[in-house]
């Protein structure tokens, strides 16, 4: 590289991360305001804010039952995250290593159920269940998230299980071992690649899902993160500054993950992307 | 390993299958034939009474005109957001797929829109739209700032689609960076050598062979904004005057508000069938575009 081009993959650079803080501003309006009181916020939203006080937050926590929603949204999130996961593989698994006909036909079943948007099964889903009178608990919630997650669970562990040379579990199968415990001791461990995939996504999806618990969870302390989110807007829509910060709060726990994880959900998004 | 399915590995099926598929049935199965069902009677929640009644619910949704004219907002609506947020995400992955610097953060950050749920994510853009902009119009004198975006119909839906390419940029420039690496060195090199302007590059070669990427792009951001709801809900709640319903929002509406249920599943189903057909349109006639390098 000459100086000319130096200078000219320089200044690539450089636009692009301007373009990068133009994307991001909104994010940062947010930040900047959430500091300030309501007013400060009306009368010049564009300033920085003089003081760096927590009040709009502590309001916010406070107002918006911060600690249960996020209880709710992180018992929901991490145990359906899980039983999906766990589930998932068992059923791969089991479609890879036994060709009998049911299980083709499940496994057509589970891929062509891929296609189909929530919509067409949230009617008589909710008429269903709300007749049986199992709406309103968190296992049926967690019950529903496995369902509608099994289907690209086990075809993401499908894909996979089926690249495993089958002579590892042979020789585990005349050493008297069961089925349940082979797959646990041996095949279980070669699948962590794809944990981490259905587990970025599964998560992102979950955790900030909002249409699905606004149907099935209808008393206050059920509520999720995103629920109590909605009606802490509903509630207080006049009032920007803590509105603001309850904002910055539900954002946070994400942003935390992704600042671990970042290289996994990145990975994890392309490999979902392109199956 | 092919055993027949026998009394002995029914528990090998049960122990591995069961909890799984007993989940994939009752919630996605059996409710897709009750849905199917659903259309065809007049089932009342409040009393219970359910008849067939044939196909009146499907003629009854391409009778309203509401829904249709929501229907078509939708996709109008669809149709710039795949838009705007394919191009954008196009460019942005380009310019950041050729091992420059600082590329990991600036992926990173241009990412970030996805870690937000629809609801905070329309919150934010709510309160955007409708305190920060018209401040700066006024200020400024903009003409097209000084009121909220929110309260017109025509702005509204450009808040929308801002919305919600805002958050699909990110998402799809992750894909196509994917499939930007997959295009050959060796041809571009070739290309260069021969005297290809960068132009040139992207139309000749980086675009007939990122095809693939192409399809699952387009086909994400239709599926996803065709089911745009809670992005709706937050921004607009529907307004001004319901003339901001995308189509899944009035679906809810009808179903969980009004208790019209046969109706409400009626429009879904509707619903289901033009995303089908505009999506395997697109990607039929889009993989006839395709090269091998």
């Amino acid at each position: 590289m000459n100086g000319n081009q130096r200078i000219l993959s320089g200044l690539k650079t450089g636009l692009l991360y301007l373009l990068l803080f133009a994307f991001l501003t909104p994010f940062l309006l947010i930040i900047m305001n959430s500091f300030k009181t309501t007013q400060q916020f009306f009368e010049s939203p564009l300033s920085l804010p003089t003081t760096i006080d927590f009040k709009n937050y502590a309001s916010a926590f406070e107002n918006m039952d911060f600690m249960q929603g996020f209880m709710n949204s992180l018992i929901i999130t991490g145990i359906s995250v899980f039983v999906i996961i766990i589930f998932s593989a068992m059923t791969g698994y089991l479609f890879v290593r036994y060709k009998w006909k049911v299980n083709s036909i499940l496994f057509f079943l589970m891929l062509a159920s891929m296609a189909l948007p929530f919509q067409v099964l949230m009617i008589p889903m909710v008429m269903l269940y709300g007749n049986m009178g199992l709406l309103n608990t968190k296992l049926t919630l967690l019950f529903m998230y496995l369902g509608f997650g099994v289907p690209f669970g086990v075809f993401t562990f499908h894909g996979f299980i089926k690249g495993i040379p089958y002579e590892l579990e042979e020789s585990a199968f005349i050493e008297g071992s069961s089925t349940l415990r082979t797959f646990f001791s041996i095949v279980l461990p070669l699948l962590r690649p794809v944990f981490v995939t259905l587990l970025v996504l599964d998560v992102l999806w979950i955790w900030n899902d909002y249409l699905l618990p606004s149907l099935v969870l209808l008393s206050p302390n059920q509520k999720t993160l995103p629920l109590s989110t909605y009606t802490f807007f509903s509630s207080y829509s006049v009032d920007y500054a803590p509105l603001m910060a309850g904002l910055i709060m539900t954002i946070i726990p994400v942003l935390v993950i992704y600042l671990f994880l970042q290289k996994q959900i990145i990975k994890g998004i392309t490999e979902g992307a392109l199956k | 390993m092919n055993k027949k399915l026998s009394l002995k590995n029914t528990g090998t099926f049960l122990v591995f299958g069961g909890p799984s598929i007993f989940a994939f049935t009752a919630v996605v199965i059996i409710p897709f034939i009750v849905g199917l069902y659903l259309t065809f009677t007049n089932w009342d929640v409040r009393t219970g009474d359910s008849s067939l009644i044939g196909f009146g619910n499907y003629l009854e949704v391409f009778r309203d005109k509401v829904f249709l004219s929501q229907l078509w907002f939708t996709l109008k609506y669809v149709f710039f957001t795949v838009v705007i947020a394919n191009v954008f995400a196009f460019f942005i992955a380009l310019a950041l797929t050729r091992g420059g610097k600082g590329e990991q953060w600036l992926r990173t950050g241009f990412f970030t829109p996805n870690l937000v749920g629809g609801i905070v994510l329309g919150y934010l853009w709510q309160t955007l739209f409708s305190q920060v902009l018209p401040y700066l119009g006024n200020k400024y004198g903009w003409d097209l700032f000084q009121t909220s975006w929110l309260t017109d119909t025509g702005t509204a839906f450009w808040a929308l689609i801002i919305a919600t390419a805002w958050q699909l940029v990110g998402y799809l420039m992750i894909i196509y960076i994917a499939g930007f690496t997959g295009v050959p060195g060796d041809v571009l090199e070739a290309a260069s050598i021969d005297g290809a302007g960068r132009y040139a590059v992207i139309r000749r070669i980086i675009l007939p062979l990122t095809v693939p990427a192409i399809v699952i792009c387009i086909f994400i951001s239709l599926s996803r904004s065709f089911l745009t709801y809670d992005i709706n809900l937050a921004l607009t709640k529907g307004g001004p005057f319901n003339s901001t319903e995308l189509a899944t929002y009035h679906i809810v509406q009808k179903a969980f508000l009004s208790n019209q249920y046969g109706v409400g599943q009626a429009e879904a189903v509707v619903l289901f069938a033009v995303v089908a057909i505009i999506a395997l349109t697109q990607s039929y006639l889009l993989k006839k575009l395709e090269v091998e390098s």
